[in-house]
């Protein structure tokens, strides 16, 4: 084969879709992996202010290699910022300097609930997860919430097995938000597409992937999803877009 | 108090005692492993270990027989997967857990720090964390009302930190990725403070914004150099992620681990020569190119 692919993975779909997301912010909360990768595709198109700062206490972090870690030397050396998680869990997070958190999770629920905790019983788990670390924290107050992960009916369910950071209502659809609280999850994305949130904090389908058809959401949801007013087909991401993204996390 | 010089073996055999609440702080960064593999050598038990990331250290102090409890907010081997002795020894019953989030571990701290009953956070609201901690409570504001969740405090008996650089005076220089070590630190009874190198007292004076610790509550100080390896210490080593990865396999198997433990610190006397079990390339590999800060003018006074 003569060079990259023209055709766009799964991954580098959501890369595309979850940097969209993005436009127009200034301070966002990430962690490693696709997010970071989303974030940084976003400072170079959409959202060119964009600081990505992370739960270790660097602020905009020019990292002069892909990070292995959230822990790496190299967000260091050139960031904006360091400081300790004091202060930013409590004055930058808490503080509400943070526009949008950006999490992943094991299961996701209609309201938005994630789990990162267990899969099954808390005292008796079939999966142990790794928990929280700032994740329940960023749930509630981030300005809003962008969640990133990978969808089937194992991971988007109807009841998750454990809250670990909150969403919308509770299962089961009681209670609501702190007045306090940031916005909550407003976006998912997904290898098949995007998701927003109704006025009543239930999960929508947003917006399709290139090639994905509503059936296909609706065999890797663990409940009737609903629909946005309209649904949108996502465009191919651009040549230049994919390179960047190829360059990002090669 | 006054800081001692100290090797690392006195300062555990001196501090470090069986069943205490132990916390080797420093997130991501400047993790104590030379101090850990101490506390493994000298054979303690029932410890609870207090840490928001457990990662490799505790790993290997669990499979070591050090731990009866682990308190924690993030479970994982960052960038890669499981911690799988601490699971296995959740699953057996033969560890208790408590678990928070982050800024729960870090109000701990901050509350233990300051000797406060508690400390008050926004979180925790519509999560079963609550559920399955029942330390984390709420109370009424005496001022509005509103509920707000609280943690308690947390005192280890013992902190260690591990830090770039320090003086005999115990003073404490850190840079890059600081995290909880100061709290955890003014939390604890005793600190130990584990340093790649022991400078001149002018060198602290010259700086002393960069000053992590006073001498004043530090009990002692160790030059290990290269003992936060696999992690890392801005400036003078890399994270070592190739040993993170390797970690998955050998953590899995309970015999490897084993095999890892006796070759790695029950077989060693000490960081000096765990430094050359790794050989001299590997160590060069890890060794980062210069980029000083730029200095600073505090100014001298009549």
């Amino acid at each position: 084969m003569n060079g990259p692919s023209s055709v766009p993975t799964p991954d580098e779909l959501m890369i595309a879709a979850a940097a969209a997301e993005l436009a127009g912010v200034r301070t966002v909360f990430v962690g490693i992996g696709l997010p970071n990768a989303a974030a940084n595709l976003a400072r170079r198109s959409v959202a060119p202010d964009l600081e990505l700062i992370y739960e270790s206490g660097v602020v905009g972090a020019r990292p002069s290699r892909l990070p292995d870690s959230i822990g790496d030397p190299a967000l260091v050396s050139g960031a904006a910022a360091t400081m300790s998680m004091r202060d930013l869990f409590g004055g930058f997070l808490q503080g509400g300097r943070i526009e949008v958190g950006m999490l992943g999770a094991a299961q996701i629920d209609r309201w938005g609930n994630l789990n990162t905790t267990v899969i099954g019983s808390y005292d008796k788990p079939a999966v142990r997860l790794p928990g929280s670390g700032g994740a329940c924290e960023i749930a509630l107050n981030a300005g809003r919430v962008i969640v990133v992960m990978s969808q089937s009916t194992r991971s988007f369910v109807d009841h998750v097995d454990f809250v670990t950071s909150p969403g919308h209502r509770r299962p089961g659809g009681s209670g609501t938000r702190p007045a306090w609280a940031g916005a909550g999850p407003s976006a998912v994305v997904t290898q098949l597409g995007v998701y927003h949130f109704g006025d009543d904090g239930e999960m929508e389908l947003a917006a399709l992937h290139p090639g994905v058809d509503e059936s296909t959401v609706d065999a890797g949801t663990g409940w009737p999803m609903r629909r946005a007013s309209s649904v949108a087909r996502l465009a191919e991401p651009s040549a230049e877009t994919l390179a960047a993204i190829r360059e990002l996390v090669a | 108090m006054t800081a001692t010089v100290t090797s690392l073996h006195e300062a555990i055999a001196t501090h470090v005692h069986d069943g205490q609440t132990v916390a080797i702080e420093g997130f991501t960064h400047l993790i104590g492993f030379a101090a850990a593999h101490e506390i493994i050598r000298q054979g303690r038990r029932g410890l609870t270990l207090a840490r928001l990331t457990p990662d490799l250290v505790y790993d290997q102090m669990v499979a070591a027989g050090c731990a009866s409890r682990l308190v924690f907010s993030w479970l994982g081997n960052p960038g890669v997967g499981s911690l799988h002795a601490i699971r296995r020894a959740i699953e057996a019953d033969e560890l208790a857990i408590e678990e928070y989030s982050h800024h729960g571990m870090v109000a701990r701290y901050a509350a233990g720090a300051s000797r406060l009953p508690f400390f008050p956070l926004r979180s925790y609201d519509g999560s079963d964390l609550p559920a399955a901690n029942p330390q984390i409570r709420r109370v009424a504001s005496p001022y509005d009302g509103e509920e707000i969740a609280v943690v308690p405090p947390l005192n280890p008996d013992v902190t260690i930190i591990h830090a770039q650089r320090g003086d005999a005076d115990g003073n404490v220089q850190a840079w890059g990725i600081v995290g909880v070590q100061r709290e955890a630190a003014l939390a604890a009874r005793r600190v130990i403070a584990v340093v790649e190198e022991l400078v001149d007292r002018s060198v602290v004076r010259d700086d002393p914004d960069r000053t992590l610790l006073p001498g004043t509550v530090v009990d002692a100080v160790c030059v290990e150099p290269f003992g936060a390896h696999p992690s890392f210490a801005q400036g003078y080593y890399d994270r070592d992620n190739a040993f993170y990865r390797d970690w998955e396999p050998i953590s899995r198997d309970p015999s490897r681990l084993s095999a890892w433990l006796d070759e790695w610190v029950h077989g060693l006397d000490g960081r000096t020569a765990y430094v050359q079990r790794l050989g001299e390339e590997a160590v060069q590999k890890l060794r980062p190119e210069p980029r000083p800060s730029g200095r600073v003018d505090y100014g001298s006074y009549r």
